[in-house]
């Protein structure tokens, strides 16, 4: 089921050497892998290895003690998550960051926020420009609602929406920003069979019909089997394993992780 | 019945982003407009003019100020009066000491200045939040009562620190009256009242509400964490400073300092909490709530003594009437923590389905 | 510099400080047990100070009018829990500190609907002159009065710190402070630990209002002393009883210093905003206080 029609292009985002500490606490060691235009990249691992760690350090939430990012030909050791938003990397949560407090529709055009261009005094006064940039933002967002069939809840505040639905949100605030490189943390979790068959087709939906890359972090071996081009291995930190699913579904090292066979202290 | 919307269906984008999309309501606010703007300075008394429906105007673009920095973008201020304040002795001071300055220029001067003080007492919010942002902007409030005292510059040398705001004169029209001032005031509030909606169903009341709502993840889509927090300190200030200026200038006449003190902040946010939190509407039935309260209030007090024949002395009833206030500040926090705002959001469903049960 | 007024102003201050530090213990106390930022302790004072005062001057014995408004600040605390934030349990903490504004409103109106707002003087017997000593020696004047009422805030804050640290009543507040739900599922009764704290912040808050009551006379401006206590709690974190005491050492002589050294030249009144700009000043370096703990954001 991953495109082989789907034309898979040179390296776009390269991860060099990340180390990260917290206080006494490693959460990556030396790690370093690759991502190509328009893949699908899993990142699998068991709980503890340090996935959200990854992908937070290649948005910027967290600055790596050692190593580099390099996205686009730019290298970054400390860019702030806002730097990266600007670049084009957009990203959902293990935890669902929504805002609670607003609708669905408003929580997607917050996705719009960097293109917008008007200042606050056109907008109060709801000025020729302001008006229309309002509308085309809302044309763009209305495009992403339908693709994730999310119309009937557009004006609900998110936070009475049942869990599912409020992922399916955030994916689409995400999609809002038009990324080059979306980074989904647990897309599925917590999904029951119907619901995750729907998110799959969304994600798919998404490498296929915009191009945009995907890095996620994902559980359900099946899914990651299914949907990815590339698997990365975590596990305490490190990057044991890297390749086609059909490579890391056999590779004793990943298998011996998941199982926890003893092994000799990290230190 | 009458509220059904049936019929009425949106075609464009533009159509479903009005502020009023039910056409009952534009007939209803409309109607109310003109009512306000005609029927009320004819046939209004001097004193309900002046004593009642002014201040009202006033207080609710104080508290629409406050929502706008607290109910919108989550930062809480305990500030609102200093801004108040900043507005009513600077606009005066434009007034006396700009020759030419038309009233409105002295009143955006009056709202620009405590603009800026906004700014600065909200570069705390950029490192703290919560509880000790309310407590950082108490430093405001005393701070900027005892210089707005101590520098004689602000109340142009007077030795008590009172000033007396000048007439105002538009357009060669001078604006004493009751009825004149409560215009002015009108049209300045719904003219306001209307871009702060404009401005909170746009990009900036967004990036407010994703601040208050969790701020870590409105920095990782990119929106802006400093402009935001000053641009909402910027806008309500400036809200609060016109309503100062209109507060000195409409209203009391004569102004000092102690005007503006800790208990008007609270007010204000008293107003803000029981009229809605984030509703524009609710800012102005707040308002209009603790503006109306103590009047009815003394009424009822008058009317006690009168049948029971007794003498009921008026610290009792503004003693009852803090009590009250605060009673009901608990009983909406409990029970209805959107306030009115969100009982007449409920009343508005009821009616659709009116007279039917459901 | 005159080292010896020196030393007097600085002490004046310390000692203002302590009483800064007994207001703000209250504030502490309800934090610990309940995760309440409650606002209304200015009140809290007022009220126990001027319902002691009312009982005494209506000719009640003073041990016994102690004794009858501490049973009164209990039971308020017990109606506070009950009616105020028992409904509001699980609301933001931001909901809970409006309804303490709340709260502060019906005190202060209560408190003069039933005693009147005259102003009361209040004696103890401890009179409010130099220790002869010190002002004979070193030409240093410390009021006796201040000197007891430090002493007195220092043996409560002692006493405190020890319940809270090493009785089993003292852990169970703390566990209670941590996470209600945890402390629940352990078996801790959490109606009984906050009636407990709330009747304990009485108690502060009545030893406070008599302290402030004599300096100050007890009168409505007592609330805004309270209010001061406010940028102690900034500077010595919300949750620390050794906070508490340094933060309001560090306000009380700051405060002091400036009103006296720089005030004067910018015409003075300074007193009224100093406390805050410092606690904010502190704040932007330190913004959970000297010993508050650290709250990370976890996406």
């Amino acid at each position: 089921m991953s495109g082989a029609a789907r034309r898979v292009g040179e390296v776009v985002l390269s991860v060099q050497e990340v180390s990260l500490s917290f206080g006494g606490v490693r959460a990556l060691q030396g790690v370093s892998f690759d991502v190509r235009e328009h893949e699908v990249r899993a990142i699998i691992g068991p709980n503890g290895a340090g996935k959200s760690s990854m992908l937070n350090v290649i948005n910027g939430v967290y600055h790596p003690q050692q190593g580099k990012i390099r996205f686009r030909e730019r290298e970054f050791q400390d860019m702030d998550s806002r730097q990266a938003a600007s670049l084009g990397i957009a990203r959902t949560f293990q935890n669902i960051a929504l805002f609670k407090g607003m609708s669905v529709l408003d929580n997607i055009m917050t996705g719009r926020n960097l293109k917008m261009r008007c200042g606050f005094l056109q907008q109060a006064l709801w000025l020729g420009p302001a008006k229309r940039e309002e509308l085309q933002h809302r044309r763009a967002v209305e495009e992403i609602i339908d693709f994730l069939e999310i119309q009937h809840i557009r004006r609900t505040p998110v936070g009475r929406l049942p869990y599912g639905l409020q992922k399916r949100v955030e994916l689409g605030r995400a999609l809002a920003a038009e990324p080059a490189l979306l980074l989904l943390d647990e897309p599925m979790a917590g999904m029951n069979l119907e619901e995750k068959q729907d998110m799959c087709r969304f994600i798919l939906d998404v490498n296929d019909h915009y191009g945009t890359t995907l890095v996620l972090i994902e559980h359900d071996m099946g899914v990651v089997m299914d949907i990815s081009d590339r698997v990365v291995v975590l596990d305490y930190g490190r990057k044991i394993a890297d390749g086609v699913p059909e490579e890391i579904k056999r590779d004793q090292k990943v298998i011996d992780a998941y199982l926890g066979v003893a092994r000799e202290a990290v230190n | 019945m009458l509220y059904r919307e049936a019929g009425q269906f949106k075609s464009t984008y533009a159509q479903d982003q009005q502020i009023f999309p039910i056409r009952q309501d534009r007939i209803a606010i409309g109607v109310l407009l003109a009512f306000a703007a005609i029927v009320v300075p004819l046939v209004g008394n001097e004193y309900w003019l002046s004593a009642i429906i002014t201040p009202f105007l006033i207080a609710s673009l104080a508290a629409l100020g406050l929502n706008i920095l607290t109910g919108y973008a989550g930062q809480l201020s305990l500030g609102t009066a200093a801004f108040m304040a900043v507005g009513a002795f600077m606009a005066y001071n434009a007034e006396l000491r700009i020759p030419g300055m038309p009233i409105i220029g002295s009143f955006i001067i009056g709202g620009v200045c405590a603009a800026a003080v906004g700014i600065v007492f909200g570069l705390p919010s950029l490192r703290i939040k919560g509880f000790y942002l309310a407590v950082a902007t108490l430093a405001c409030q005393f701070f900027v009562l005892w210089a707005i005292n101590r520098v004689p510059w602000f109340s142009n040398h007077s030795s008590s620190g009172v000033i007396t705001a000048q007439k105002i004169e538009i357009l060669g029209y001078d604006v004493v009256s009751p009825a004149g001032k409560y215009l002015l005031t009108l049209a300045i509030v719904a003219l306001m009242a209307l871009a702060a909606k404009n401005l909170m169903r746009s990009e900036t009341g967004r990036a407010f509400m994703a601040v208050r709502d969790m701020d870590v993840a409105a920095s990782v889509i990119g929106i802006p964490m400093m402009r935001t927090k000053l641009l909402a300190f910027a806008i309500s200030s400036f809200y609060c400073g016109v309503a100062g200026a209109l507060y000195a200038f409409c209203y009391l006449g004569t102004v000092e300092p102690e005007a503006f003190t800790l208990d008007l902040s609270f007010r204000i946010l008293f107003m803000v909490i029981i009229g809605g939190v984030g509703s524009i509407l609710g800012s102005f039935l707040g308002a209009a709530f603790i503006t109306m309260f103590p009047i009815f209030l003394n009424r009822a007090s008058e009317w006690v003594a009168g049948v029971f024949a007794v003498e009921i002395p008026g610290a009792i009833v503004s003693n009852l009437e803090a009590m009250i206030f605060g009673g009901l500040i608990i009983f909406f926090l409990i029970v209805e923590p959107n306030g009115l705002a969100r009982l007449w959001q409920i009343a508005k469903e009821k009616l659709r389905l009116w007279p039917f049960p459901h | 510099m005159d080292i010896a007024f020196f030393i007097e102003v600085l002490a004046g201050g310390l000692l203002a400080g302590v009483m800064y530090s007994l207001v703000a213990l209250g504030f502490v106390l309800i934090y610990k047990a309940s995760g309440v930022f409650n606002f209304a302790q200015g009140a809290m004072v007022f009220f126990a100070a001027l319902t002691f005062v009312s009982l005494v001057e209506r000719g009640l014995n003073f041990w016994l009018a102690l004794v009858v408004t501490l049973a009164i600040m209990v039971v308020l605390g017990l109606v506070t829990e009950r009616v105020v934030l028992r409904p509001l349990v699980n609301q933001p903490p931001i909901t809970l500190f409006m309804a303490t504004i709340g709260l502060t409103f019906v005190l202060e109106g209560l408190s003069q609907f039933l005693w009147g707002s005259q102003p009361h003087g209040l004696e103890l017997g401890i009179p409010d002159v130099p220790m002869e000593w010190l002002s004979q020696k070193w030409n240093i004047n410390i009021s006796q009065f201040d000197l007891f009422a430090a002493f007195v805030s220092g043996v409560l804050v002692a006493v405190l710190a020890v319940f809270f640290q090493k009785t089993r009543i003292g852990r169970a507040l703390r566990a209670v402070a941590d996470d209600h739900q945890a402390a629940l599922a352990v078996g801790i009764p959490l109606q009984h630990i906050w009636a407990i704290v709330w009747g304990v912040a009485g108690f502060v808050a009545l030893v406070a209002g008599i302290m402030w009551g004599v300096r100050n006379g007890v009168q409505y401006s007592l609330t805004f002393v309270a209010l001061k206590a406010l940028p102690v709690l900034l500077i010595g974190g919300f949750e620390s009883i050794p906070g508490a005491i340094l933060g309001g050492l560090i306000i009380g002589a700051s405060e002091k210093l400036a009103e006296v050294y720089a005030g004067p030249m910018v015409g003075g009144g300074i007193e009224s905003w100093f406390a805050y700009v410092v606690a904010l000043l502190f704040l932007l370096v330190r913004p959970e206080g000297l010993f508050g703990e650290k709250h990370i954001d976890r996406v």
